[in-house]
């Protein structure tokens, strides 16, 4: 199946944010020929954790210690929620193919296991997840100790503005009194009064800064038994500047992620675009859609975004446009519309109806809930109630009936739906010949 | 209205050192004329909260009437305190659209009130400058208007006084390209944009300077009545809930919308209803100058300058309640769909923010929409309901606060015998730093000007830097206040950009936190309630493209943050939300 003509593909995928990765990378696994259309700005707003299933049900804001125990929950209270579609050995499946293809491409996580974790959060908050980076999972290991969590220290930089570690000690001092927190001065630079994470992140990566910022650390750690930072240690070498703090200071090193864009973000979309293109995958991530045809056998795509446009064929599409930010749903005054083909959105009756008056109402807004139906295949359904095509899927955030920012499953729903939906398509696709 | 002169030189009493949020202060007033200021009473300075305050006026309501009020009578050198229940116009002083009228909107149908808004718009424009944008302002017909209306409007404005120059259509359309195809008609009349926080801020720091005093969020809970005089008015803090008399010579009600409230308690009903209207903000500034609707008064006729932005309004709904108003998506299509009549960009444009306010309308409640009842405003000395030390001063409108401030304060002052004239139509406002924050551009000025080597931009959209934030900060505490991030808000323009605070607000959080003004949960406290606060005035307008704003900053306070898991807990034991169990213990039913 891998015959494809020069811009004749098995599968295309539409969107290259966590779901479209993930489908770009899960059908590469699968031995067909891909090219991925649009571009990864969606994932710079990751923080680098993947969730699985945190929350449920969402009004009550139930936590879960066990993403599988929540996911058999789920299934049970709300049988249409995508990831109550997808049974548990392959989410196992797909979260280890996804988390081993990061590893491979220099993104190190945290060996899964069947818990979720917890780690701080810039503001002071713990949030539940699940895939955990490397070089965050010190943190998660104090937070999650089973008896009273141990001194810890943690540092910030002057001028890194939106992180400030005294607030994450003074919001978590009550329930955890041995963490204390300091403020260096950033090695080299100066009376600058703003720092940028990311060039923190690059400028790690010289041994000198490295050096010059593990010997500032050196004289405050005290008692503690671990230290965190800003999520800053490292871009493309991230792994090794992590090791060289754990080495410098003789304690475990962790990384907060920062608000987006944060330098996590900025690594997932590196080592997610290494990923798929190291496996073949075609990537026109400055192109966009401008018309999408189907006939009886194949799908014509004609690009903008390309120089002199470009007009692919695949025998499979996968939409993983995502919502609103992701522009794959749009909205006017009246109503919510996907935006390549007009598909048809569960929505609420009417823009009164999409949100609540409290920002922070438990049972979420219902808006988040709109989105695409699909049918078992995971093929959206057109205005007939059937399939749209007989080969077009849809995954990710983009699909109805599940709030993953309330559940706390954004990397879950895509990496699991993208799986589920790739099984179809190959199977699809083993029936015919190929194109 | 005959007054009262009591005649007698009035002390002025502060007992208690500490002020109700337990912040340790002077708690002096500067002496004025006839005020003598006594020593602080040690027996009660051990309590946090002050038990009583004597003063010469006790002024209710810090909008823009009662601060405009507290000024002029401080400039006449009578003591006073304003309380507040929540902060500088919180109430429909902070939202309206901003107009300076020119009269212009009233000549058809109360040229009473239209010539009284062209006095007071020139005077404010002399006296109060740095307030007012003086940007002309465009009276517009489009095709099906009114052509009788269209054909009066000069000759009534001219009978007032007002200045209708007309233009020439297509000149118009070239110079506010934003003007619709259809316009028919095109009148400049002197109307102008003005700042009612900075006009607020700055009346109130101006009578500050000269011995007044500001309680905010003081709530007035009750009067204690002697014969005809009110002996005392019982006030609580909202952040303690602790209770304090406060005796005044006087008493003045300018709770604007929240007057009929305030005069029930007092024991002396007045009659009043209430209007409410919604105004939508657009992300960028559509038109240079004030654009009407050449009509009678009717929905979604101005669009108003304010700084980088346009504001689009209103709509007119009666209401009787003062709780619970918010703008509504019905209100935000209603102004978008009759509004782009006048101006079509206005159908794809962005808009950010929506906000709604209650006018308070003299009379008894009647038919209608409340937009025939009458925008003027009326003092009340409440003698014929036994009342000779209180006063109600309400109805109007922000382009007549300062001559509503100077009637309430010529028959305070007769009842006090006080003899000095009303000052503030001949001395112009001083400008006060402090309270400058609020002028679009103005941040963005100062820091190319004049930032510290360390001084940090805390808001890209806006350019508000940390020094400006330790500004606002250092002057609410000097005055023994806790400051929130809401106030913040209030006197900056920290989240006032398109990002709605998803940054700025964050980073202002730590900064805050950085110099040790907030402590423990604190600021997860303040996070959840502004974002609270400016989710009400966002709801209404989330489509296009700032729909998906909003859900970045949801992803970030919910997905990332967990805010909402932890917003009810935060209310009491700072405990995390309910952990669910897993099967081997119990599954949740």
């Amino acid at each position: 199946m891998t015959g494809a003509r020069r811009n004749s593909f098995d599968v295309a995928v539409i969107g290259a944010g966590m779901a479209g990765m993930a489908a770009s990378l899960f059908a590469a696994e699968r031995g067909l020929s891909c090219i991925q259309i649009g571009s990864g700005g969606g994932i710079l707003f990751a923080s680098g954790l993947l969730d699985l299933l945190g929350v449920h049900p969402v009004a009550e804001r139930c936590l879960w210690r066990s993403p599988y125990a929540a996911l058999a929950a789920l299934a049970r209270d709300e049988p249409l929620h995508p990831l109550a579609r997808v049974d548990a050995p392959s989410i196992r499946a797909a979260f280890a193919t996804f988390v081993t293809a990061l590893g491979a491409a220099g993104l190190a996580y945290a060996p899964l296991g069947e818990q979720n974790r917890n780690v701080l959060t810039a503001i002071g908050t713990t949030k539940t997840t699940f895939g955990v980076p490397r070089a965050m999972v010190a943190g998660a290991d104090l937070l999650d100790a089973p008896d009273a969590r141990p001194p810890c220290l943690l540092v910030d930089f002057r001028g890194l503005r939106e992180f400030s570690a005294r607030q994450i000690a003074a919001t978590l001092g009550r329930s955890w009194p041995g963490l204390r927190h300091q403020r260096i001065e950033f090695p080299g630079s100066g009376a600058a009064p703003e720092l940028y994470a990311a060039h923190l992140a690059r400028a790690l990566e010289t041994a000198e800064t490295r050096a010059n910022t593990i010997a500032l650390v050196q004289p405050l750690l005290g008692d503690a038994r671990a230290v965190g930072f800003p999520a800053v240690l490292g871009l493309a070498r991230a792994g090794e500047v992590h090791a060289a703090f754990e080495a410098g200071l003789g304690v475990p090193v962790f990384e907060i992620p920062t608000m987006p864009t944060s330098v996590p973000g900025l690594r997932l979309l590196r080592a997610l675009e290494a990923a798929v293109s190291t496996r073949g995958v075609r990537r026109r991530h400055q192109a966009s859609v401008r018309a999408l045809a189907f006939d009886a056998d194949d799908a014509t795509i004609e690009l903008d975004g390309v120089p002199g446009g470009e007009r692919v064929h695949a025998r499979a599409v996968v939409l993983a446009t995502g919502r609103f930010t992701g522009r794959g749903l749009t909205a006017d005054r009246d109503a919510v519309r996907e935006s390549i083909l007009g598909l048809p959105v569960e929505q609420p009756s009417a823009r009164e109806g999409w949100h609540q008056r409290d920002f922070l109402a438990p049972s979420g807004h219902a808006i988040n809930r709109a989105g695409l139906r699909t049918d078992e295949a995971w093929r959206p359904l057109g205005a007939s109630g059937k399939p749209a095509w007989l080969r077009l899927y849809a995954v990710g955030s983009i699909l109805a009936h599940q709030d993953w920012m309330r559940s706390k499953c954004g990397s879950g729903l895509a990496i699991a739906t993208a799986w589920a939906a790739m099984e179809q398509v190959a199977r699809a696709l083993r029936g015919t010949a190929a194109g | 209205m005959i007054v009262l002169n009591v005649g007698t030189p009035f002390t002025t009493k502060l007992y208690g050192c500490k002020c109700f949020h337990g912040i340790a202060h002077p708690g002096v007033l500067t002496p004025t004329p006839g005020a003598r200021v006594s020593q602080i009473n040690s027996a009660q300075a051990v309590l946090n909260f002050p038990t009583f305050i004597q003063t010469q006026v006790l002024i209710i309501g810090g909008g823009v009437t009662g601060t405009a009020l507290a000024r002029d009578l401080a400039m006449r050198g009578v003591a006073c305190i304003l309380v507040e229940k929540d902060d500088i116009d919180s109430g429909a002083s902070g939202r309206n659209h901003g107009l300076l009228h020119s009269g212009a909107r009233y000549v058809a149908g109360d040229r009473e009130a239209a010539k009284e808004c062209r006095a007071e718009g020139e005077i404010l424009k002399r006296m109060a400058a740095q307030t007012i944008e003086d940007t002309g302002g465009y009276f517009v017909a489009v095709q099906g208007d009114d052509e009788r209306y269209i054909a009066d409007f000069p000759s009534c404005c001219d009978q007032a006084g007002i200045s209708a120059r007309a233009v020439d259509v297509a000149m118009a359309r070239a110079l506010e390209p934003a003007l619709s195809e259809r316009a028919i008609a095109v009148f400049e009349v002197p109307d102008a944009a003005i700042d009612p926080f900075r006009l607020s801020l700055e009346s109130m720091a101006h009578a500050r300077s000269l011995g007044a005093r500001l309680l905010r969020r003081a709530r007035v809970v009750g009067f204690e009545r002697e014969g005809r005089r009110i002996r005392a008015v019982r006030v609580r803090s909202r952040a303690g809930g602790e209770e304090f008399r406060i005796e005044a010579a006087q008493v003045v009600n300018a709770a604007g919308a929240w007057a009929r409230e305030v005069a029930l308690l007092a024991g002396a009903p007045i009659e009043m209803t209430y209007s409410k209207g919604t105004l939508l903000v657009t992300h960028a500034r559509l038109a240079g100058r004030v654009v009407n609707r050449l009509r009678p008064p009717a929905n979604a006729d101005i669009m108003m300058p304010g700084g980088t932005v346009s504001i689009v309004g209103t709509t007119s709904t009666r209401v009787d309640a003062l709780d619970d108003i918010y703008p509504t998506t019905a209100e935000a299509d209603l102004i978008v769909a009759e509004a782009a009549r006048m101006l079509p960009a206005l159908e794809t444009t962005r808009f950010i923010r929506a906000y709604a306010g209650v006018r308070p309308l003299l009379g008894a409640a009647g038919s209608g929409d409340g937009r025939s009842a009458s925008r003027g405003f009326a003092l009340f000395d409440h003698e014929a309901q036994g009342l000779d030390n209180l006063a109600t001063i309400t109805g109007g409108k922000l382009t007549t606060c300062r001559l509503m401030a100077e009637r309430a304060a010529d028959l305070v002052c007769r009842r006090l015998g006080v003899t000095r004239p009303c000052l503030t139509a001949t001395a112009p406002l001083p400008v006060a730093p402090e309270c400058a924050w609020t002028e679009p551009g103005r941040s963005a000025r100062e820091w190319m000007r004049s930032h510290g080597q360390h001084d940090t931009l805390l808001c890209e959209c806006e350019m508000v830097s940390g020094s400006a934030v330790d500004a606002i900060y250092a002057t609410l505490r000097a005055s023994g206040d806790t400051p929130t991030l809401r106030d913040i808000g209030l006197r900056s323009r920290v989240g006032k950009g398109a990002c709605q605070g998803s940054f700025c607000a964050m980073r202002t959080v730590a900064h805050l936190y950085n110099r040790g003004d907030f402590q423990a949960r604190r600021g997860l406290a303040e996070i959840v309630d502004f974002f609270g606060e400016r989710w009400r005035g966002q709801r209404a307008v989330l489509w296009g493209e700032q729909l998906a704003q909003a859900e970045l900053m949801e992803a970030l306070h919910c997905g990332l943050f967990g805010e909402e898991l932890r917003a009810e807990a935060l209310r009491d034991t700072g405990m995390p939300a309910a952990q669910c169990a897993d099967p081997e213990e119990e599954l949740p039913s």
